[in-house]
């Protein structure tokens, strides 16, 4: 095995599409290194991403925020811009793991690891982020919701890895939310999760939302049916009601260790409700601060 | 397999070690450097028994490659205390019963030092939650927490 | 025994907090557990585990892991001895199988190589060929017709004929007519519960290192809860005698039951002994979940009959213990200890051990006791609730006292569950107010405690500082508390003793760290053997006053002429004695050596309050209080922290905890992950209330108190969760699926 430091993302791309299928990228390697440990997988090479300057930081661009692939839970948390403009996101960010993990783990390696239950994808997807991809042939920009095909699954080409995470700009009176249900308060995997983004016209009717929904199918989808259930509304009960069972109805569960197929329905469509009564407060509070 | 040589701070020593390129740091400090005082528990980094800092944040040791240690710098347990004065924090432990067993303690140890760092006046879930990665079966956390919150207010008095 | 009948009052030392003698050592990272030491020329051993729940083992072929440079030794169930005895046979089965693989994760072969990495490598070039046979891991339906047979032959003479044969024992404890004790209730409550098995979880997996010479003098360290039983059991299966095999404690990061057998330390010898080398193994954290104990899973029915009033008139229960592809008798203790809190005219339990593809199950704090009781607390609070009863008061209405004929046997002696009751029914927890979706649920606890084998040296120094040796592994403070007992009977400071934990050639015979046996039995035999050493340095005080030694008494520390004598002479310190100890017959010492009894049986009562999300089933520990009785606490800071320890992990039992197996008998959650344990944001503060009802079978009145507190969480959080959501929960884990179906089922 070879550990290897590349410092430009060409440099990565040409590692990876050389030894294709035998190496793997480190950046918090939370996941990676459990991997290695149980013996899931035995890569040949590790490409450590983290000594290129581009991922190691969080960058104001087009009035949104571009995260890099190296950037920890821990310091994304302390970046006082992204707590303000994507609230969800960085909560969902942060309940990736203990504090040893947060220290490590970033929201890109959370994405690239392809867990249905992935804290940090449904927030992301809410939000419209976006992925910037580098690989042999350049770079390019893939939705979020693009991203993920299934267990496991993701959307990289062979030699291909993810430099950063596009956070868009906030329009005013707008905010998100991120909810999960684990057995006990932290160190469990998510049983079912929901992000939540909300964008508030004026008069205080929702003129814009995403949710998306998480450990509930083999893939985190978006929920287009459950957003248009509550755009042009103000989440009165029937619109709250009808987002509930559309994301009820978008759930496709597995029943395994962590839980049934019922409980998960039923807890999915709680999530949901309950994050974006958080986003559409704190959509509010936005408009009022704005 | 090619071993890599690494060169890295740890408790303010430079150190250097050769080592596989799969070899963890816990495995680095424990096998390579002859500091055993972060455990395995887990190896998965569910338990924090092998807690360590890290560039000033808090890792599980178990899941750090030894050759990222390469340019870092590392406090382990073994650096808390100065010369024969133990760190509030290790006195606060003693004193107030914090510890039964001992495996999970240096991790706890580590991590609430580094919170207290950062947030020299947590509150008891802060503390708990800052500390949810460090399992201990022994204490029921009860008298961990307190000896926690007492060295804080040492701490902030000294 | 010479003990003082009645028992001390006027404490000096006993009962303070002093900081404990390990604890620099384990704040600093000095401490060294199983895992922490390395010799030169040691290698590293792993061990090979059957991916099956249950298969014959057709073939082993090591030929291509033997070839690969670096592997120095591949051991199977053939290297290692043939013992006659069943028990001691099982043990090395489950060590090394022979013949069949028993359960997922069951050890195979062991291998030895240079490093980790060469022993990963070989570990997977060791082919084994398996035919896979049906299997059972549930102890409901290994006991049913047609369930595949874990075992044959392995039911001893109390299992009735035409059982099914994976029982392998059938206990049956009780008194009275129970058909005329039913006949008197006003109402009777039938239930049937099921609980998970969980894993003691300690935090420090077990890890040893063997070294065999060709002299066949060996050496292992481990982290144990007993190194003579562990020498035992080695020499045993290795066919060693036992002089030529010591065996040293590490200290010990956890244990709670689980350390008090082996697993790996026969392969670690065989590996040794074949190599001539040390071997070292240390377990990964999915092997401690796959091969070491967890508990029994169980299936309980209880019957109870009350009136009106609350007193209970009959009570009866059937309990079905798996403990895994090995006899075991667990079972045994869960029927006698149900049952015992109560005062009961008629009473029975029955209970069954049965076999099934799972690990030999292990003791776990209180073993067999805590299932059993959260059956029966759980029934009691449920007549309680249809009678409109208060659940504390008709607890003592019907609680058991001084002579009490216990519902296993014995009549009581001095016993606390009266007083914690009372304790709890005073405290302003008991009465606090209750918000939407909480529950308050509270439950007794009960332990029996151990004595058993004990031998305690305590060596004066010349200086006047006392030296203890002491054969029982650490757990939980008992140094210190040794100590304690020591300076206390000694009359000298704490900080002048220290105890040390030895190794099986430094000490005779001591029995395993269980049962909550060391602060009674190695605390009276430490407080003896300053009696012993006291009666010598008096009689060494005699001879430089050239007065008769029966005329010298010892007080705070040092020898007085008495009677005719005194004031005669000055007192004579034990600095004094010990600096002309070489001129007045030399070394002082005094030891004690004993097989203890009277170990204080222990009550408990907890008080739980708990919030059930009516959405999610999510669960919150609100508040929680422990009322135990601890005889004596010789150190309060170390009894409260056994109390907050074992209710933290009864209350991962009641809620998140449990080995979960797949349809192929194999266990999905070997790891802290999905395995889940509490986290310190689960919970709140453990507030603890210690009752000290003297226990007259010790000299300071001390009794175990480490056992008991695991009992009463699950009945507490069961009946909380049920008051809480309005239907009763019966199945352990009351993990989030299980609440939120019993709250939609109810509708």
């Amino acid at each position: 095995m070879q550990y290897m430091k590349p410092q430009t993302a060409a440099e990565a791309a040409t590692l990876l599409a050389q030894n294709a299928g035998a190496a793997r990228v480190l950046a918090g390697g939370t996941d990676l290194l459990v991997q290695m440990k149980s013996g899931m997988i035995e890569p040949q090479m590790i490409v450590d991403i983290k000594h290129m300057a581009e991922v190691r930081e969080i960058a104001e661009e087009d009035g949104g925020l571009r995260i890099g692939a190296g950037v920890s839970g821990q310091q994304l948390g302390e970046h006082a811009g992204a707590v303000a403009m994507w609230p969800g996101v960085v909560e969902a960010v942060e309940l990736i793991g203990s504090t040893q993990v947060q220290g490590r783990c970033t929201m890109v390696g959370n994405m690239c690891n392809g867990s249905p239950a992935a804290d940090s994808v449904p927030a992301m997807m809410a939000a419209g982020a976006v992925a910037r991809i580098a690989g042999p042939n350049g770079v390019r920009d893939l939705a979020v919701e693009e991203f993920p095909l299934g267990p496991g699954k993701i959307a990289l080409e062979v030699g291909e890895f993810v430099t950063s995470v596009f956070l868009p700009a906030r329009p005013k009176g707008a905010s998100d939310a991120y909810l999960r249900f684990i057995p006990r308060t932290e160190m469990d995997i998510a049983v079912a999760n929901a992000g939540v983004n909300i964008a508030l016209a004026a008069d205080g009717t929702i003129k814009a939302a995403r949710i998306a929904i998480g450990a509930v199918g083999p893939k985190v989808r978006l929920v287009e049916e459950a957003a248009a259930a509550i755009i042009g509304t103000k989440l009165e009960p029937e619109a709250e009601a009808a987002m509930v069972a559309a994301a009820r109805a978008a759930a496709s569960p597995i029943s395994d260790k962590r839980g049934t197929v019922e409980f998960r329905i039923q807890v999915v469509g709680v999530l949901v409700r309950r994050a974006a009564h958080i986003a559409m407060a704190r959509a509010k509070k936005a408009g009022e601060n704005t | 397999m090619k071993n890599i040589h690494v060169s890295t701070k740890v408790n303010g020593d430079e150190m250097e070690f050769i080592c596989p390129p799969d070899e963890t740091l816990l495995d680095a400090l424990r096998g390579r450097m002859g500091l055993s005082g972060a455990k395995e528990g887990c190896g998965t980094g569910d338990c924090g028994a092998c807690t360590v800092v890290m560039d000033g944040r808090v890792v599980a040791s178990c899941l750090v490659l030894g050759a990222e240690a390469d340019g870092a710098e590392i406090t382990t347990v073994e650096g808390m205390s100065t010369g024969d004065t133990l760190h509030p924090l290790q006195q606060s432990f003693i004193d107030n019963a914090a510890l039964q067993c001992g495996i999970c303690t240096p991790g706890i140890l580590v991590a609430a030092q580094n919170l207290l760092e950062r947030n020299p006046d947590p509150s008891e879930t802060e503390i708990r939650y800052w500390l949810a990665g460090n399992l201990c079966r022994c204490t029921g956390y009860d008298k961990i927490i307190k000896a926690v919150q007492i060295a804080a207010a040492e701490m902030r008095g000294a | 025994m010479n003990f003082i009948s009645k028992t001390k009052a006027d404490f000096k030392v006993v009962g303070t907090r002093v900081p404990r003698p390990d604890g620099v050592d384990k704040v600093t990272g000095r401490a060294m557990y199983g895992a922490d030491i390395t010799v030169p020329g040691m290698l590293t051993g792993l061990v090979l585990r059957s991916p099956h729940a249950h298969a014959t083992i057709d073939k082993i072929d090591a030929s291509k892991a033997l070839a690969l440079p670096g592997v120095k030794a591949v051991v199977t169930c053939d290297d290692l001895g043939v013992p006659e005895d069943a028990s001691l046979r099982d043990v090395q089965d489950n060590c090394l199988a022979r013949g069949k693989v028993l359960y997922h994760g069951h050890a195979v072969a062991g291998i030895a190589a240079i490093d980790m990495a060469t022993a990963k490598k070989a570990l997977k070039l060791i082919e084994v060929s398996y035919t896979p046979l049906p299997h059972v891991t549930d102890v409901d339906a290994a006991m049913a017709d047609g369930a595949p047979v874990v075992q044959e032959g392995r039911a001893d003479e109390s299992v009735p004929a035409g059982s099914h044969p994976n029982v392998t024992t059938m206990q049956e404890f009780g008194h009275g007519d129970l058909d005329a004790g039913f006949a008197k209730a006003d109402k009777i409550i039938s239930r049937s519960f099921k609980t998970a098995a969980t894993h003691q979880g300690y935090i420090e997996p077990h890890a040893c290192l063997a070294s065999v010479g060709t002299d066949g003098k060996a050496d292992l360290w481990c982290c144990t809860q007993g190194q003579y039983f562990v020498r035992e059991l080695c020499a045993g299966i290795m066919g060693m005698a036992t002089s030529q095999l010591r065996v040293t404690a590490s200290e010990i990061g956890g244990g709670f039951g689980g350390k008090t057998t082996v697993f790996i330390e026969p392969v670690a010898l065989a590996l040794s002994r074949k190599t001539g080398r040390p071997v070292k193994i240390v377990m990964t954290r999915e092997d401690v979940f796959r091969a070491t104990g967890p508990t029994c899973s169980s299936s309980i029915d209880v019957k109870i009959g009350m009136t009106n009033e609350g007193r209970i008139t009959a009570a009866d229960a059937q309990l079905r213990y798996q403990g895994g592809a090995f006899p075991c008798e667990t079972v045994s203790m869960g029927a006698q200890s149900a049952f015992a809190a109560y005062d009961l005219d008629a009473v029975r339990t029955q209970g069954w051990n049965v076999l099934t593809n799972r690990p030999k199950e292990a003791a776990y704090r209180a073993p067999g006791a805590p299932m059993a009781i959260f059956a029966v607390e759980s029934v009691v609070d449920e007549l309680c609730q249809e009678l409109g009863l208060d659940p504390l008061k008709t607890r003592l209405l019907n609680a058991a006292d001084a002579g009490t004929k216990s519902s296993y046997g014995p009549t009581f002696d001095q016993i606390g569950l009266k007083a914690t009751l009372q304790a709890a029914l005073e405290h302003d927890h008991y009465r606090a107010p209750l918000g939407e979706n909480q529950g308050r649920g509270i439950s007794c606890g009960f332990w029996f405690n151990f004595g058993g084998n004990t031998c305690v040296s305590l060596n004066l120094n010349f200086d006047g500082t006392v030296g203890i040796t002491e054969g029982n592994p650490d757990i939980g403070g008992s140094r210190a508390a040794i100590s304690m007992m020591a300076a206390e009977e000694l009359g000298i400071p704490y900080e002048k003793v220290r105890t040390i934990v030895a190794d099986t050639n430094s000490l005779g015979h001591n029995d395993v760290t269980d049962g909550s046996r060391v602060t009674f039995a190695v605390g009276l035999a430490t407080i003896e053997a300053a009696r012993a050493a006291i009666r010598v340095m008096c009689e060494r005080a005699a001879k430089v006053w050239g007065i008769d030694p029966d005329a010298v008494v010892w007080e705070d520390g040092c020898a007085k002429p008495s009677g005719p004598n005194a004031g005669a002479f000055d007192p004579m310190s034990i600095e004094e004695i010990a600096a002309s100890a070489s001129d007045t017959g030399g070394p002082i010492a005094g030891h004690y050596e004993v097989n203890a009894e009277g170990a204080g049986v222990s009550f408990g009562v907890h008080i739980a309050d708990l919030e059930v999300d009516p959405e999610t089933g999510h669960t919150q520990v609100l508040r929680y209080t422990v009322f135990q009785d601890a005889g004596k606490a010789v150190h309060p800071d170390y009894v409260e922290g056994q109390m907050q320890g074992g209710a933290v992990q009864g209350i991962g039992w009641a809620l998140n905890e449990e080995y979960i197996y797949g349809e192929d008998g194999r266990l999905e959650n070997a790891g802290f992950l999905d395995y889940r344990v509490p986290v310190a944001s689960d919970l709140p503060s453990i507030d603890t209330v210690i009752l000290e009802i003297p226990n007259p079978g010790h000299p300071y009145g001390v009794r175990g108190v480490g056992e008991t507190p695991i009992v009463p969480p699950l009945a507490a959080l069961a009946n909380a969760a049920s008051r809480a959501i309005g239907a009763r929960m019966t199945e352990l884990p009351m993990s989030p699926p299980k609440l939120l179906a019993a709250i939609m089922a109810k509708g």
